[in-house]
């Protein structure tokens, strides 16, 4: 039992480390589109600010230096966004897909250009990296059963920017039903000739919502390549731009039932890889392969309304044509 | 912006607008190349070299032109209903599974019946692929968007387990499965040139390819000529209208991605039928998302699509020659092209029009402008 209860405090453990880049790309997520702007680019964003961040540290040996380029040149594809279907009122999920598909290619092209390695950068040192920081007290508080365990493992010993990304969250709360900028947003996403016949711009409304988002995406890529791994390697996002994307639709455009549905896919991926080629009772071998798809079918179903039903922003994916 | 913008040509709209967003999205890709340490008009000349010169490099060209076709004739389908289809990747590589579970069944059968029933598979599974999208779209009002990116990843998923499970090889290290019945393999382009006595270079270019050809003219005698494809195409102008006039339109959603998958599903006739003869991870190698680049550019009609497929297919082929002739550009430069091309082509569709609408305004009708004041 206790052993039990170890390793399923491990796979908590590897399930925030999981669900990090997944919350701060969802929070990324919920600003483009409750601003009113489908934001599939997410993935293309985050895979930008990877190389960037990688590279940037690889080369500065610096990995906050990586991480603020990576904000930098993530907040650059927004802007990309914005321009092709803000200001140019282009078809959002086309621009999406151009992102995606332009940092897919750009990240190796440089790669290869920069460091001669097949797009790979090259390994970061201990001190070119994010380190795990350990909180005070862990020493002390080991002595105590349960709690100690649980402090050193799930609560401290992460890195930095897995804090960030939970801070991310109450903030992402906060300025969206908190400020008036967050309620202008909203109004964005909703009726926008409201906000416009108020006088203020759509267009500028829009175009802050995307660039807060990029620079979540940022802080995501150099998670990934600067803190998670020690280089970047091609695709390296690897589809969680997408189950982010999930996760904002799962938690219906909200910040906190957002977070609920990283975690929940975090800990969906945790527990498989922990599940691998063990036999249960009953079910057999675990299928790992067809568990990964899970946050996938789990959207499908829930768009479909067959748990719960979805209310995206009235006015999302539309050009707002004054 | 001085006044309301004048209406482009249907000849400038046509020709003219995709050439200039084309140049445009070439131009930036220039400038990366440039911003590299490269020279872009070189590697442009290598790119054109390794795609139409060098001898078995047209054939390879047209091999991945037909991959383009098809999954370009996926994302168009469903364009005239207005429904953005991005699973075409997942559409396709189902199809794969589709064409290797037909040739199963028929097993050592002669080729007149099993490649037919292959076809039939592939075209099959891809259309159960596209059409659940589709029923979810129509009836219970999911984003189309959403459901297809996340049938994407279902597909790989599945595709995955299949491949290093039930119907991976025995003693095969890589995910791949037994080869199909030698029935449903499709002669290669050269064996039947050769055959009636003109000697090619030898590429993987196969039959498909004018099943490519075909697929075309269907399309356009679907979408043009036929009541379908009036209904898809009212149904994309107008659903209320369409409704009014009539018009059945969640069917007809329906009917329109079943369809779009079939058309992706084919491309497993070039991959698999035609050349890898088993079921391969990975296989569709993101041409389901090319076919995006190749609709956009196409203008969703067989002619656009064909040339677009054309110029892709050269872009594929003539970027595997950057990797011998550089130091610093691979193909991957490539994949940057195509994201320039679906930002330019697609997003970015409508920039250059104002000024050249006014441009020609201007130079057509000097008299009209005066007249303005």
């Amino acid at each position: 039992m206790a052993d039990f209860l170890y390793q399923l405090l491990l796979t908590f453990d590897a399930t925030l480390r999981i669900a990090a880049p997944l919350i701060l790309c969802a929070m990324a997520g919920i600003f483009a589109e409750r601003s009113g702007v489908i934001d599939i680019s997410l993935e293309g964003k985050m895979l930008t600010g990877a190389f960037v961040a990688a590279a940037v540290a690889a080369l500065s040996g610096s990995p906050w230096l990586g991480l603020i380029c990576a904000i930098f040149a993530s907040i650059f594809m927004s802007l990309v966004h914005g321009f092709a279907c803000i200001t140019h009122k282009g078809n959002q999920v086309i621009s999406g897909v151009a992102i995606n598909i332009l940092a897919s290619g750009l990240t190796v092209v440089i790669g290869i250009a920069l460091f001669r390695r097949g797009g790979q950068t090259p390994t970061l040192g201990r001190d070119e990296r994010f380190k795990p920081l350990d909180w005070i007290g862990t020493e002390t508080l080991d002595a105590v059963p349960l709690l100690g365990v649980i402090y050193r493992q799930l609560i401290s010993g992460h890195n930095v920017l897995v804090y960030l990304a939970l801070l991310a969250v109450p903030l992402t709360a906060f300025i969206i039903y908190r400020t008036r900028f967050g309620l202008r947003m909203r109004a964005v996403g909703e009726v926008p000739e409201a906000v416009d016949s108020a006088g203020v711009s759509v267009t500028w409304l829009r175009y802050r919502a995307l660039i807060i988002g990029g620079v979540f995406c940022g802080i995501a890529g150099a998670y990934l390549s600067v803190a998670q791994g020690g280089n970047f390697v091609r695709e390296m996002s690897a589809g969680k731009g997408y189950i982010a994307l999930a996760a904002v639709i799962f938690g219906n455009w909200r910040p906190l039932r957002a977070f609920m549905a990283c975690l929940m896919f975090g800990f969906l991926e945790a527990a498989t890889s922990r599940l691998q080629g063990v036999d249960l009772p009953l079910i057999g071998e675990v299928p790992t392969q067809l568990m990964l798809a899970l946050p996938y079918v789990l959207t499908v179903l829930l768009l479909a309304g067959f748990i719960g039903r979805p209310s995206p922003p009235a006015a999302i994916g539309q050009p707002y044509h004054k | 912006m001085s006044g309301p913008t004048p209406p482009l040509p249907r000849w400038a709209d046509l020709f003219l607008l995709p050439v200039i967003n084309l140049m445009a999205a070439l131009f930036v890709c220039g400038l990366v190349v440039l911003a590299i340490g490269e020279n872009p008009i070189e590697a442009l000349g290598v790119m054109l070299k390794g795609a139409f010169v060098y001898s078995g490099g047209l054939g390879y060209t047209l091999y991945y032109t037909t991959n383009f076709v098809f999954t370009g004739l996926a994302v168009a389908t469903a364009f005239h209903a207005m429904l953005f289809n991005i699973g075409g990747e997942g559409q396709a590589y189902i199809g794969g599974l589709g064409a290797a579970l037909a040739a199963f069944a028929i097993g050592a059968a002669p080729g007149i019946v099993a490649l037919p029933v292959a076809i039939a598979g592939a075209a099959l599974a891809g259309a159960c692929w596209g059409v659940i999208p589709g029923y979810l779209q129509a009836k219970r009002g999911s984003h189309i968007v959403i459901t297809t990116i996340m049938f994407n990843f279902i597909a790989a998923s599945i595709m995955v387990w299949l491949l290093v499970g039930p119907m991976l090889e025995p003693g095969q290290q890589s995910p791949q499965s037994v080869p199909l019945p030698e029935g449903s393999y499709l002669p290669k382009m050269h064996e039947m040139l050769g055959a009636i006595g003109v000697e090619t270079a030898a590429t993987p270019l196969n039959a498909s390819f004018l099943l490519a050809l075909v697929s075309l003219a269907v399309f356009w005698v679907l979408i043009w000529r036929t009541r379908l494809g009036y209904n898809i195409r009212a149904v994309g102008q107008n659903p209320q209208a369409a409704h009014y006039a009539g018009i059945n339109v969640p069917r007809t959603i329906i009917i329109a991605m079943a369809i779009a998958g079939g058309f992706a599903g084919l491309l497993a006739t070039n991959e698999i039928l035609g050349i890898s003869h088993r079921v391969i991870l990975n296989y569709t190698a993101g041409y389901g998302f090319t076919g995006i680049a190749v609709a956009l550019m196409g203008r969703n009609h067989p002619v656009g699509i064909f040339l677009a497929s054309l110029l892709f297919g050269a872009l594929y082929q003539g970027g595997a020659e950057l990797d011998f002739e550089f130091q610093s550009i691979t193909r991957e430069m490539v994949l940057m092209i195509q994201g320039m091309i679906i930002l330019f082509s697609g997003a970015l569709a409508y920039m250059f029009n104002p000024p050249l609408a006014r441009f020609i305004a201007r130079i057509s009708a000097p008299k009209r402008e005066v007249a303005h004041g």
